[in-house]
C-alpha cells in the first residue's frame, strides 16, 4: 500500500468511495479549545466510523462546502471536515 | 397481590431512528403515560401490557448510541439500565431495538448492553423496510450468535407486534429470574474494547445476514435535492416562510369561532345574571382572561403540528446540517437549530428539546437564548399593538406595512440570539468547540397517529396552564383591580383607586423614561406569569377603567386613542426581550440544576428589554 493512496475523510472528493484505515482522532490542524484526541476517536467510534468500513461524501455544506454528509454503511451521518480529517481513507 | 400480578419492569433501549419510540407506541397504544422523571423535565414514557396471565411496564427510555452517557439524555438511559437512577427500580429485563436495515451498527449497542450482564431480548425492527429491499436475516441464528430471543417486528404495523407480546408472556418470567448483573460497579467499556465490540458485530452480522439487499435511493435523491449547496438553504426558508403563514392563516378560522364563542358566553351571562361582584368577575375577570388565552390554542396546535411534522419526516436533521455553518459562527453547531425552532412555539419544549446537545456549555448558550426566538406567547402582544399603531398599508408586491413590522420584530428576535450566543461562547460559557456528528436519518412519511399524540400531549399542558396558572392570575387581577372600590363621587375611572392602580403608579417612574404608563406596569405584572395574559390583563384594566362604551370598543381602538407611538412602539421593543415568563425561568432553573443560570437570563433579558424600549422610544420621540 503505498503512502500516497491515503488522505482523510476531511479532504475526499464528493462521491468518491473510499475505505477507512485508521482513525487517529487527531485533527489535521492543532486548534486550541478543540475536544481532545481521545474523545474524538471514542465519539466516532460511537457514530460507527470503524476501521475498514466503507465511506463516500454525498453532499457538501451550503457555505464553504462544510459541514458534509458521508455514507457510512446504512447510516447517513453529518460531521464536519474538522473532525473528518481524523478519519484516514484510501480510495 | 397474588403472584400472577406481579408486573415485571421492561426497559426500551435503542440507537436513535432505531425505531424504537414507534415500537413503544406500537406496544403500549393509548395505555401509555407521561410523566417527568424526578428532578428533570426529560419525559418518562411508560406503559403496561397484560397479556395472559403476565402484566409487563414497558418504559421507553431516550434514544441513545452507547452506555456512556454524553448528553443528558443519553445519563438517564445509562442510569436507569444500570439500574442507579435514583427513585426508580432496576429494570428486570432490557428489550434492545435495532434497525434491521443497519444490523451492523445496532448490534454494537446490543453487545455493550448484553457485555453488562442484565438479561435482555432483541426487536428486529423495520423488517419490513429490510424486506423490501431485498434482505434477508436468519433470525435463529441471530439468536443463537446473541443467547437471547430475537423477535422481527414492524412498529407501524400492528403485524410483528402480536409476536414480540407473545414471546414476551412466554419468556419473561424466566428472563426475569435469570442472573441479574453482579454488584461490581460499571465501567464504559475502553476505546480497545470498544473496537472489539464492534468487530464482534460486524462478525455476527456478517453470518447472519443471507441477502444483502440493495438500498433504497430514494433518500439520497431527495438529499440530492434538499442539501444542494443552493437549493437547499432557498428550500429551507421556504419551508419556514410557509410554516409561519400556515400559522397564520390556518388559525384565523378556529381563532374567529373561538372569540366569538367567549363574546357570546358573556352576553348570555351578562343577561342572566344580576349586577354585581360576580357578574363582574366571571366576565371581565375570568371569560375576557381566559378567552383572550384560548384564543392562541389554534396558533399553538398549528406550529407544534407542523414542527412534529418537520421532525418525523426526517428533514430537521437537514434544516440542522443546512444551519451548522451559521450556528458555527456563533460557537454552536447545527443540532442547536432544532430547539431554537421549537422556541418559537414556545421557549419551554424548545429548551427541554436542548437535551439532545451533549456538551454542556452548547446546552447552556441555547438555553439562555431560546426565550430570545419569538415565542407564541408574544404573538398576542405584537398582533393587538399592530393592529392599532402601524397603518395597514401595501408597500411592495402585495406585502402590508403590518406584516413587514412583525417579521422585523421575529427577525430581531433571532439576530439578538445569535448575538448574545456569540458573545456567551466567548465569555460566560466559554469552552472547546464540539463536533457535529449527527446521524441524517433516512426520509420517512411521518406516523399520524405519532404526530397526533405529540400535538395532544403540547395542547394539554397548554390548556392545563390556561385552566390553574392563568385562571388564577386573571382572578387575582380582577381583586387587585376591581379593590379597594373608588369612594362615593370619585372623577377618575374606578381601576386608578385599586390595589393594581397603586401598584402600577408605584412602579411607573421606573419605566417612564421608556414611556410605559401605569396601565402597562399593571399589565406586565401578570405578564410575569404568562407573556400572553399582558393582553388580557390590558383588556381588563381598560374595560374597567373606562366607561362600558370602552368594553364594547375593541381594545386596540381603545390603546390607539389613550398610547402615543413611542409609547406603543417601545413595548413592542421590549417584548421582542420579554424577560417576564415563569415558566421558562422555571425550565431553566430545572435544566441548569441551578438559581444562578434563570437568575442571569432574567438579568440580561430585562437590561437588553429596558435598552431597546428606552432607545425605541427615544428615537421614535424625535423623530416625531
Amino acid at each position: 500500500m503505498e503512502a500516497d493512496d491515503l488522505q482523510t475523510l476531511g479532504d475526499l472528493a464528493v462521491g468518491e468511495p473510499a475505505q477507512i484505515v485508521k482513525i487517529i482522532g487527531q485533527g489535521a490542524d492543532d486548534k486550541p479549545g478543540r475536544i481532545d484526541e481521545v474523545e474524538l476517536e471514542r465519539r466516532l467510534l460511537e457514530m460507527g466510523f470503524l476501521e475498514g468500513e466503507e465511506v463516500e461524501i454525498l453532499h457538501e455544506g451550503p457555505v464553504g462546502r462544510d459541514p458534509i454528509a458521508v455514507r457510512l454503511g446504512g447510516m447517513v451521518i453529518a460531521i464536519r471536515r474538522f473532525e473528518a480529517r481524523a478519519v484516514i481513507v484510501k480510495v | 397481590m397474588s403472584v400472577s400480578e406481579v408486573a415485571y419492569r421492561l426497559a426500551l433501549v435503542g440507537s436513535p431512528n432505531s425505531g424504537k419510540t414507534s415500537l413503544f407506541n406500537a406496544l403500549t397504544g393509548a395505555r401509555q403515560k407521561v410523566a417527568n422523571y424526578p428532578g428533570v423535565t426529560v419525559e418518562r414514557r411508560s406503559g403496561r401490557i397484560k397479556t395472559g396471565d403476565v402484566v409487563v411496564d414497558v418504559i421507553d427510555l431516550p434514544g441513545s448510541y452507547s452506555l456512556r452517557g454524553r448528553s443528558p439524555d443519553e445519563e438517564i438511559t445509562r442510569d436507569f439500565v444500570l439500574g442507579q437512577f435514583a427513585g426508580e427500580a432496576p429494570p428486570d429485563v432490557i428489550l434492545c431495538v435495532v434497525d434491521a436495515t443497519n444490523l451492523r451498527h445496532h448490534l454494537r449497542l446490543a453487545l455493550e448492553l448484553k457485555a453488562y450482564g442484565r438479561p435482555m431480548l432483541l426487536a428486529l425492527n423495520m423488517m419490513d423496510l429490510a424486506q423490501r429491499r431485498g434482505m434477508e436475516i436468519d433470525v435463529e441464528k441471530l439468536s443463537q450468535e446473541l443467547a437471547m430471543p430475537v423477535v422481527p417486528t414492524v412498529a407501524v404495523r400492528k403485524a410483528g407486534i402480536e409476536a414480540l407480546v407473545q414471546r414476551l408472556s412466554l419468556d419473561i418470567k424466566s428472563l426475569a429470574e435469570s442472573d441479574q448483573p453482579s454488584d461490581e460497579p460499571w465501567q464504559p467499556p475502553s476505546i480497545a474494547e470498544f473496537r472489539h465490540l464492534h468487530g464482534e458485530a460486524r462478525r455476527i452480522a456478517q453470518a447472519v445476514i443471507v441477502k444483502e439487499g440493495m438500498a433504497s435511493t430514494v433518500s439520497r435523491q431527495l438529499d440530492d435535492v434538499l442539501l444542494h449547496p443552493l437549493l437547499g438553504p432557498v428550500i429551507l426558508l421556504a419551508v419556514l416562510f410557509l410554516m409561519f403563514q400556515a400559522v397564520f392563516t390556518l388559525a384565523e378560522m378556529p381563532m374567529n369561532l373561538i372569540d366569538s364563542g367567549v363574546v357570546w358566553l358573556q352576553e348570555v351571562l351578562g343577561r342572566s345574571l344580576p349586577a354585581g361582584p360576580l357578574r363582574s368577575l366571571l366576565l371581565h375577570g375570568i371569560l375576557a382572561g381566559v378567552g383572550s388565552v384560548l384564543i392562541f390554542l389554534p396558533q399553538i396546535s398549528i406550529l407544534f403540528l407542523l414542527i412534529l411534522l418537520l421532525e418525523g419526516s426526517g428533514y430537521m436533521a437537514r434544516a440542522a446540517f443546512l444551519m451548522d455553518k451559521l450556528m458555527a459562527a456563533v460557537g454552536l453547531n447545527g443540532r442547536a437549530f432544532i430547539p431554537l425552532l421549537s422556541s418559537f412555539a414556545c421557549a419551554v419544549p424548545g429548551i427541554m428539546a436542548t437535551r439532545t446537545i451533549d456538551n454542556p456549555r452548547d446546552r447552556l448558550t441555547t438555553i439562555l437564548v431560546a426565550p430570545l426566538m419569538t415565542c407564541s406567547a408574544r404573538l398576542p402582544v405584537y398582533t393587538l399593538l399592530i393592529a392599532a399603531f402601524v397603518p395597514n398599508t401595501t408597500i411592495f408586491f402585495g406585502a402590508g406595512m403590518q406584516g413587514l413590522v412583525m417579521f422585523a420584530l421575529y427577525l430581531t428576535g433571532v439576530v439578538f440570539a445569535l448575538l448574545v450566543a456569540a458573545v456567551l461562547k466567548r465569555t460566560v460559557t466559554r469552552g472547546s468547540s464540539q463536533p457535529l456528528l449527527m446521524e441524517l436519518p433516512s426520509y420517512k412519511v411521518p406516523q399520524v397517529s405519532q404526530v397526533l399524540l405529540g400535538v395532544w400531549t403540547r395542547v394539554k399542558i397548554f390548556l392545563k396552564r390556561a385552566g390553574t396558572i392563568i385562571l388564577g392570575i386573571m382572578i387575582i387581577l380582577w381583586a387587585l383591580a376591581s379593590y379597594p372600590a373608588p369612594p362615593p363621587g370619585a372623577t377618575e375611572s374606578a381601576v386608578t383607586y385599586s390595589l393594581a392602580g397603586m401598584m402600577g403608579r408605584a412602579l411607573a417612574p421606573l419605566f417612564a423614561p421608556i414611556g410605559f404608563n401605569w396601565e402597562i406596569m399593571i399589565a406586565l405584572i401578570p405578564g410575569l406569569a404568562a407573556r400572553e395574559v399582558a393582553v388580557a390583563a390590558l383588556g381588563t384594566v381598560y374595560a374597567l377603567s373606562g366607561s362600558e362604551d370602552a368594553v364594547v370598543e375593541s381594545l386596540s381602538q381603545v390603546l390607539r386613542a389613550s398610547w402615543s407611538l413611542p409609547t406603543a412602539l417601545a413595548l413592542l421593543a421590549w417584548y421582542v426581550f420579554a424577560p417576564q415568563c415563569v415558566a421558562t425561568l422555571v425550565a431553566t432553573r430545572r435544566e441548569t440544576n441551578s438559581w444562578q443560570w434563570p437568575a442571569f437570563m432574567f438579568t440580561y433579558l430585562i437590561v437588553l428589554a429596558y435598552a431597546a424600549a428606552w432607545i425605541t422610544y427615544r428615537v421614535t420621540l424625535a423623530l416625531t
